[in-house]
């Protein structure tokens, strides 16, 4: 199945709830007013998007239908396919050119993110895609503070037949971090998977401890973490933004996953991530089984997320 | 985490001070702005349409108090109206049934229930109850290893007996319960999307099975838009009977308490606030409703004002103020009436966008040698100021205890005041603070 078609069956609620109401939108609406400018925006705050982008998709709507010269009979489709240039756009420049850094070896790559967001279950599909890639994979549990937290990535590590690091609870995570890192090496190992605890972005203490996971990586290998991926919860409206600007003063975030596209929730708020911050969005969360993790594809979304005719997929 | 919003919401209220009546046009403004701050703060879109629309037909034709800026009465109607949508008052768990009672914890993954169910065993506990923590979540790799950690660690006995149909584990647990003498079981289910449904059928049959007369929902505290959806489902399948909101330590607004609780109706019973598991604290409406708005407690400031200033002295000082005749005896007036009011820090800490302040030392001493040097001073002296010179500068100081410098220094700073009442006194049709500082 091709990526889009599969990104398509698996945010088909995401289409219904989205895509629906921006058809509705249009077809009510035969001609480019005011009143279709306001229930565009409508639709895009229940999407999470957010007020001030919402403006800013607005206005670069505006620009466009301006700037089309002859706008056919059909305006509805027109300014379906324009708003999702609009949005594609808003997240393109964040699209980088080149996929993930990793080729060094052992590579690195942390995995940062609030409480609950899905770190742990995205290391587990990340670790899978990489381990059928052919790479061989060894995870390390840096989250020390949950309770069962490594025990809950061990079992991963078991379900995929993949070596993890891990010392008890309570142990500093930086350590844990140089320890894997020190093993990876001597293991020969392509690509190590950090996995941290969730915190929240506002507590100074445990984002300092972050940070010295980085520069304790550093002492072995300068690169490292070679990528720093910060996972976002779908459903997480407009506290998002603060989050990626907080992950990625402090701790470098190099792209961004999001995690449980797959309910209705349409994560509207990461097109602000990517507006605001210009970060990639790498992968995208589409269900709970271990292949449900898709490469990000800026277009692929916004067309999806509109409602796309058939005929174009 | 006030900041973001309260930077907002002082532009608001900047913009609202200049108006000194409630008009249709100056609200839709306003009102224009509160939408913005509602829906930045996650509110659902529709919630907050409805919302802007009672508190317009609630300002609409209201008087104005003559302590309170018109902006003022504008802000405690949406406050008011906030903590009318919220809830009235704090709201608890109804544990009176036959024990041991059942408590069923639901919500979607990454909510924070298990953690949630580890504070309400140790809460519980605090009030004497003996719970009993049941390990029902049995998809989630390590959820059941993480529960008897979590038991572990707070000394609380937790049934898990493992990988089975939780449906049986949580009769079970109930048996069990009953056998150890337990009077309250907590069941932790497995997190899951509203649109799973044969995990929402799993659910529905614990619920079918024991019968729980509470169902607590637990929704992340910064969730967005889709939250009341969510919500919804869970509460069309479960009939839940109460809301939860976690993660209210970070700097999210919570605006999914005000959409969950306006389009379920169910009170909001408990909010988690931290990592540590005695971080839950009962919900109270008014504090989340400040929350939500970024404000100090600018309604309390307001119910002060009106408490404290008795309106026949600032009428008076209003007729005074026009004819320009502010006295030392009308500052001293005015500081007493202050003080009335309460420790000035405290007050301070209620005026929007002063939190950053907080940390001023507002020195009440300051304010009593003021009083005890205008105290020293003849009736005369404080109705024309200008009889004092130096000898008299002298008298008053050694009566007040103070230095002359700081006789010199009110003096001054009683014709700054002047010079800025009079200024405001040209302004025409307005009812502003009686105060003219600090």
């Amino acid at each position: 199945m091709s990526l889009f078609g599969k990104l398509k069956e698996k945010l088909v609620k995401t289409q219904q709830a989205f895509g629906d109401s921006i058809r509705r939108v249009l077809s009510s609406h035969p001609r480019i007013d005011e009143d279709l400018y306001a229930e565009l925006e409508e639709a895009l705050l229940t999407a999470d998007v957010g007020v001030q982008t919402a403006e800013d998709i607005l206005q670069a709507l505006r620009d466009k239908v301006r700037r089309a010269s002859a706008m056919s009979d059909d305006n509805a489709a027109n300014v379906r396919a324009l708003l999702g240039e609009v949005i594609a756009e808003m997240m393109a420049p964040a699209a980088r050119e080149n996929g993930l850094n990793l080729s060094a070896r052992p590579a690195v790559i942390l995995v940062v993110g609030v409480n609950g967001s899905g770190k742990t279950t995205t290391i587990a599909k990340l670790a899978r895609k990489f381990q059928q890639d052919g790479r061989r994979v060894l995870l390390a549990a840096g989250d020390t503070f949950r309770a069962a937290a490594s025990e809950q990535l061990s079992m991963w590590g078991d379900r995929l037949g993949l070596p993890v690091i891990s010392q008890g609870a309570g142990a500093d995570p930086a350590a844990v971090a140089f320890d894997a890192l020190q093993a990876a090496k001597a293991r020969g190992v392509d690509l190590l998977i950090i996995d941290t605890a969730g915190r929240l972005h506002n507590k100074a203490n445990l984002m300092q401890e972050l940070s010295k996971i980085g520069r304790v990586l550093k002492k072995l290998d300068a690169d490292a973490p070679h990528e720093v991926l910060l996972v976002l919860d779908a459903n997480t409206g407009q506290n998002m933004v603060q989050q990626a600007r907080v992950f990625q003063d402090i701790s470098g975030v190099t792209g961004l996953v999001v995690a449980k596209l797959d309910g209705t929730a349409k994560g509207g708020a990461v097109i602000s991530v990517c507006h605001e911050l210009n970060l990639p969005v790498r992968f995208i969360g589409l269900g709970e089984k271990m292949d449900d993790l898709d490469e990000f594809d800026p277009e692929a979304f916004a067309r999806v997320l509109l409602g796309e005719p058939e005929a174009r997929a | 985490m006030f900041d973001q919003l309260t930077q907002g919401f002082e532009n608001f209220f900047r913009h609202l001070r200049g108006h000194g009546k409630l008009t249709e046009d100056n609200i839709r403004e306003s009102l224009r702005e509160v939408r913005r701050i509602l829906l930045e703060a996650d509110v659902n879109f529709k919630v907050v349409k409805q919302f802007i629309q009672n508190v317009q037909e609630k300002a609409l034709g209201q008087e104005v108090l003559r302590s309170i800026t018109p902006g003022q009465l504008v802000i405690k109607i949406i406050h008011d109206e906030l903590v009318a949508l919220l809830g009235e008052g704090v709201s608890r768990l109804d544990l009176s049934s036959l024990p041991p009672v059942p408590v069923m914890v639901v919500g979607l993954q990454g909510s924070g229930k298990t953690t949630f169910i580890a504070k309400l065993g140790l809460h519980l506990r605090r009030k004497g109850k003996f719970p009993l923590l049941v390990a029902g979540d049995v998809y989630r790799p390590a959820a059941i290893d993480q529960l008897q950690q979590l038991g572990r660690q707070l000394d609380l006995p937790v049934w898990a007996p493992g990988v089975q149909d939780p449906v049986d584990i949580c009769r079970d647990g109930m048996a069990e319960a009953r056998r150890t003498g337990r009077d309250v079981v907590l069941l932790d289910t497995a997190g899951r999307l509203h649109i799973d449904e044969p995990m929402m059928q799993e659910l529905a049959r614990i619920r079918e099975a024991l019968k729980p007369p509470e169902i607590l929902y637990v929704a992340d505290g910064m969730a967005g838009q889709d939250a009341v959806r969510a919500a919804q489902e869970f509460q069309q399948r479960l009939d839940f009977s109460g809301i939860v909101l976690t993660k209210l330590d970070g700097d999210a607004k919570g605006g999914a308490a005000l959409s969950i609780r306006a389009v379920t109706g169910k009170p909001i019973r408990f909010i988690g606030t931290g990592e540590k598991t005695d971080a839950l604290e009962e919900f109270h409406p008014d504090r989340m409703a400040n929350r939500i708005l970024g404000m100090g407690d600018i309604v309390s400031l307001v119910e002060k004002a009106q408490e404290a200033v008795d309106q026949d002295t600032a009428e008076k000082l209003a007729q005074k103020l026009a004819r320009q005749e502010f006295t030392l005896e009308d500052f001293l007036e005015q500081l007493r009436q202050l003080k009335k009011m309460g420790p000035l820090d405290q007050l301070i800490g209620m005026i929007p966008g002063m939190g950053k302040l907080k940390n001023l030392q507002v020195d009440e001493k300051d304010m009593k040698r003021t009083e005890a040097i205008i105290c020293s001073m003849t009736p005369e002296e404080r109705r024309k100021p200008n009889l004092i010179n130096g000898s008299r500068r002298k008298r008053i100081a050694m009566g007040s205890g103070t230095r002359v410098q700081d006789v010199n220094q009110l003096l001054n700073q009683f014709d700054q005041i002047k010079g800025m009442m009079r200024r405001m006194g040209k302004m025409k049709g307005r009812s502003g603070m009686p105060f003219p500082f600090p």
